[in-house]
């Protein structure tokens, strides 16, 4: 009986059916993993609307209480006072001062760093500077905003003996020096990227080391050096720790950065500590405030990525 | 060539042969800046702070005096946020930069997730905190609790975890993808089975770096209302509190207040008494010990596996 024709066949065809239906749990099986891993890769878009739809939502309550023209153009920005008055201008204006001194420590040591590391250092040196330069980068903002205080500023009071104790200055110094690492690195890659007939063209010309660097390999580099400076913006613009620490946290109209000033960012964190009730307008405020901030920021990484881009296609 | 002409040539070339080794010098003393930044950050913070380094300050809540005061919150705090962080982060990461580099299709999602990556990771630390303080303390309902904390952190070094398990994918031969296809594999036991072992190297020291940013970042985990002054333990698991008589439950801690080593270090530097700023320091050399060891390893570890690569 079991030895029959048709039996073996059906035996034959139930195996068939099985690694058929074993086939497709396993393509199901694979599906379903692709989309577990889909959504986790999705959860990046959904960091990003979120972080639009909360400030979005949080800041038009503001704005229902302040107008737009007056967040815009008031030059006092007083949430804690009995008359409160919401003037975002003193916070861009500590924004863009630090920024600028951060700016004029880091573009000239950052670019100049840069070219040596691509140029000019021979290869020990090169391997055992570039570790340290990481490290820079991996210390903590707030232990930054200590140095900014506790070392820099006493240090720049010995030549300028009106310097008080909060100022703009020392914390831009230190987000410069912060940020050097980040800028030569970006600006390394782009003057690495050049190729090596340019440089060789250049040196059959006669042309000297130095010569060859400014002329010929920073020219041709020139997109992603600025993309650099741009994204070292974005970096120094949302830097909030030094400044909180060291700049004094009083929001003040001006441009000189001896004086002391809040930030967006060094707002934020003022307002966060004192524990506001939760849909207060100074509590919305912060979304405003974080609104402002985004914006400059996206605006500056999307310069920067463009720029970046163009070095990367054109050769 | 007159001789006047040869000279005022070889004048001309021995003063670019000066500029140079001028530039050469520049260029070091500019690298230099960083690294002696470095040096003078550390040797300050250890003047300022040694002598507060104790065992005591490991032990102790802080406290109004600065002499008794210590760490001791601050550090469990850190601790048990890096571990809600890593357990958030790690899978997430990973598997978003699997879908990337060995499933995604080329088309505007796959284009729109990576924009968005790259954008992430240049969006400022301090909005990641108004997020979480809108998404995790109030839609949410996490309150200001370590779950939020961690989360927050988990989300800020997503991107630095995606980037570094991508670089490490990416760097494994297409030969070994195909070898395994050729036996039959499947994607995901081609990917769980040779992809992720081989790229573990490269994850690890994306998750270190990674680690090592979270534990100093102060601005989103102040902005979310983390406490500056802790004077008790988040509960242990399955033990009584004698305040409220109450059993802990296994998970309590995910939602009890905390303060984390930054946010202690701002507090103490915020205040004017210089006892309080040596405290300051001693917590900046914990700190800065802790990220600087955790980077170091990662740079070695990278240093190794490229000199290991197997093929």
């Amino acid at each position: 009986m079991d030895n029959s024709p048709s039996a073996t066949i059906g035996a034959a065809m139930n195996s068939q059916a099985h690694q058929l239906s074993e086939k497709k749990l396993r393509k199901a099986k694979e599906k379903a993993i692709e989309m577990v891993l889909f959504v986790a890769a999705l959860s990046a878009v959904a960091t990003t609307v979120a972080i639009v739809a909360i400030l979005m939502y949080e800041a038009s309550g503001f704005f229902e209480h302040v107008s737009i023209v007056e967040f815009l153009t008031n030059t006092q920005w007083t949430p804690m006072f009995v008359n409160p008055q919401y003037g975002i201008l003193p916070l861009l204006s500590g924004t863009l001062v630090t920024t600028g001194v951060a700016l004029a420590v880091a573009v000239p040591i950052g670019t100049i760093v840069a070219i040596y590391l691509s140029e000019f250092a021979p290869h020990a040196v090169r391997e055992t500077v570039k570790p340290f330069l990481e490290l820079l980068e991996g210390v903590p903002t707030v232990v930054y905003g200590y140095f900014a205080l506790m070392l820099v500023t006493p240090l720049l009071q010995v030549f300028m003996p009106d310097l008080p104790g909060f100022n703009m200055l020392g914390p831009g110094i230190v987000i410069g020096i912060m940020i050097i690492p980040y800028v030569s690195s970006v600006s390394e890659d782009a003057m690495r990227a050049v190729p090596m007939s340019l440089r060789e063209g250049s040196y059959a010309m006669g042309a000297t080391r130095f010569q060859t660097a400014v002329n010929v390999v920073l020219p041709a580099a020139i997109s992603g050096v600025l993309a650099a400076f741009i994204l070292g913006i974005s970096r120094a613009v949302g830097e909030t720790m030094v400044v909180a620490v060291a700049a004094g946290q009083q929001p003040n109209f001006t441009w000189d950065p001896r004086e002391p000033a809040a930030t967006i960012t060094a707002y934020i964190v003022q307002v966060a500590l004192g524990d506001l009730p939760h849909g207060s307008i100074p509590y919305q405020s912060i979304f405003a405030a974080g609104l402002v901030l985004v914006l400059m920021t996206l605006v500056f990484n999307v310069l920067g990525h463009l720029l970046r881009r163009r070095f990367r296609e054109a050769y | 060539m007159q001789a006047q002409e040869i000279q005022t040539l070889r004048a001309l070339i021995a003063r670019h042969k000066r500029y140079d080794i001028l530039f050469g010098v520049i260029g070091l003393l500019a690298t230099l800046v960083g690294v002696i930044t470095l040096l003078a950050l550390f040797i300050d913070l250890l003047m300022d702070g040694y002598a507060r380094v104790t065992p005591e300050f490991f032990t102790n809540f802080p406290s109004r005096r600065a002499e008794q005061s210590g760490i001791l919150s601050a550090w469990v705090g850190s601790a048990l946020v890096m571990l809600v962080t890593v357990f958030a982060a790690v899978p997430m990461g990973v598997a978003a930069a699997i879908y990337l580099e060995e499933y995604a299709p080329r088309n505007w999602v796959t284009d729109l997730i990576e924009i968005n990556v790259t954008n992430l990771a240049g969006v400022p630390s301090i909005v990641y905190g108004l997020l979480a303080l809108g998404l995790f303390v109030y839609i949410l309902d996490f309150g200001q609790s370590i779950l939020s904390a961690g989360l927050t952190l988990a989300l800020l070094i997503l991107p630095v975890i995606i980037v570094a398990t991508r670089e490490s994918l990416r760097a494994i031969p297409i030969a070994i993808r195909e070898a395994a296809y050729a036996l039959g594999a499947t994607r995901w036991q081609m990917v769980s089975q040779h992809l992720i072992p081989y790229s573990m190297g490269g994850i690890l020291t994306g998750v270190i770096i990674g680690m090592a940013r979270a534990i100093g970042e102060t601005a989103p985990v102040i902005t979310i209302g983390a406490l500056t002054f802790i004077a008790f333990l988040p509960p242990l698991p399955y033990t009584i509190d004698p305040a409220t008589d109450q059993v802990a439950g296994l998970f309590d801690w995910l939602f009890s207040p905390f303060t984390v080593l930054p946010i202690q270090m701002f507090n103490w530097v915020s205040r004017p008494q210089p006892a309080f700023l040596q405290n300051a320091a001693a917590t900046g050399v914990v700190i800065i010990v802790a990220t600087l060891g955790m980077n170091a390893l990662a740079i070695w570890l990278r240093y190794r596996i490229r000199k290991n690569l197997k093929w």
